[in-house]
């Protein structure tokens, strides 16, 4: 099964549905709740990021048999340096994104906790792409 | 602890949520910082917060949060309502700081979750 859905930059109100869409699926798919927990707060961070960070990007999802497998790519800015970005703590989101809740530098931190395989590639001035998998 | 207690002890107004009985808690968790919300490993959790937007919804959500406390008579939004009935979250709304809940509710029996 795939699932697709477009992300738009600053768009916090619409952050989640992607998460929110796909918990429902494997709730039908009666998956474990903990490990469903687990997939959804990864998702529902990736998702923020797009909001928060970026110009805007796109959210894929395969479901295949007892495992997920999702993608995240957007259009920019990209991250000038993923250890630093992987570091707990460390953040350039701005006051608004802080004043939501977010930003706080656990994000990537939380998504790598939460999933079983995890990759993060970017290039400074194309984009950034968040690939993860996680068995059920 | 039961709804009905927390509701009682912090003097709180139930704005969105069915099945208030069979929602009871086990932890508290206070935070206005969804992203430690969102590392929280347990479950059948309150959360007592002073943010009141769409993204507490979606955060409570997506961490398996079923009652949110919101203190200090911060109005939840018509938006946030319709989400909370949407995803089965119960939102409340106390005249109270988080500070003051907190001790409440703690001093009556309801552990923390560290």
């Amino acid at each position: 099964m795939k699932m697709e859905f477009d992300i738009a930059s600053g768009d916090f109100k619409k952050a989640g549905r992607a998460s929110s869409q796909i918990k429902k699926v494997l709730k039908q798919l009666q998956v474990d709740p903990k490990i469903i927990k687990r997939i959804v707060v990864a998702i529902y961070e990736a998702e923020v990021n797009i909001v928060a960070h970026s110009f805007g990007g796109k959210l894929t999802a395969h479901i295949n048999g007892n495992s997920i497998e999702v993608t995240l790519t957007d259009n920019g800015p990209g991250i000038k340096d993923i250890e630093q970005a992987m570091q707990e703590g460390f953040s350039t989101a701005s006051k608004e994104v802080r004043d939501m809740g977010f930003g706080a530098g656990m994000g990537l931190p939380n998504i790598r906790k939460n999933t079983d395989e995890l990759n993060v590639t970017s290039e400074w001035g194309v984009g950034t792409t968040v690939w993860f998998r996680n068995q059920f | 602890m039961k709804l009905s207690e927390i509701i009682s002890l912090t003097n709180a107004r139930l704005v969105a949520g069915k099945n208030v009985e069979s929602n009871d808690v086990t932890k508290a968790f206070s935070s206005d910082l969804m992203s430690d919300v969102l590392t929280l490993d347990e479950e059948h959790i309150l959360l007592i917060t002073g943010l009141a937007n769409v993204q507490l919804i979606r955060t409570a959500e997506m961490a398996d949060i079923e009652v949110v406390l919101l203190s200090r008579n911060k109005r939840a939004s018509q938006e946030m309502i319709d989400l909370a009935n949407e995803v089965g979250l119960v939102l409340l709304e106390t005249p109270y700081s988080i500070f003051r809940a907190s001790g409440i509710l703690y001093s009556n029996g309801l552990p923390p979750v560290y």
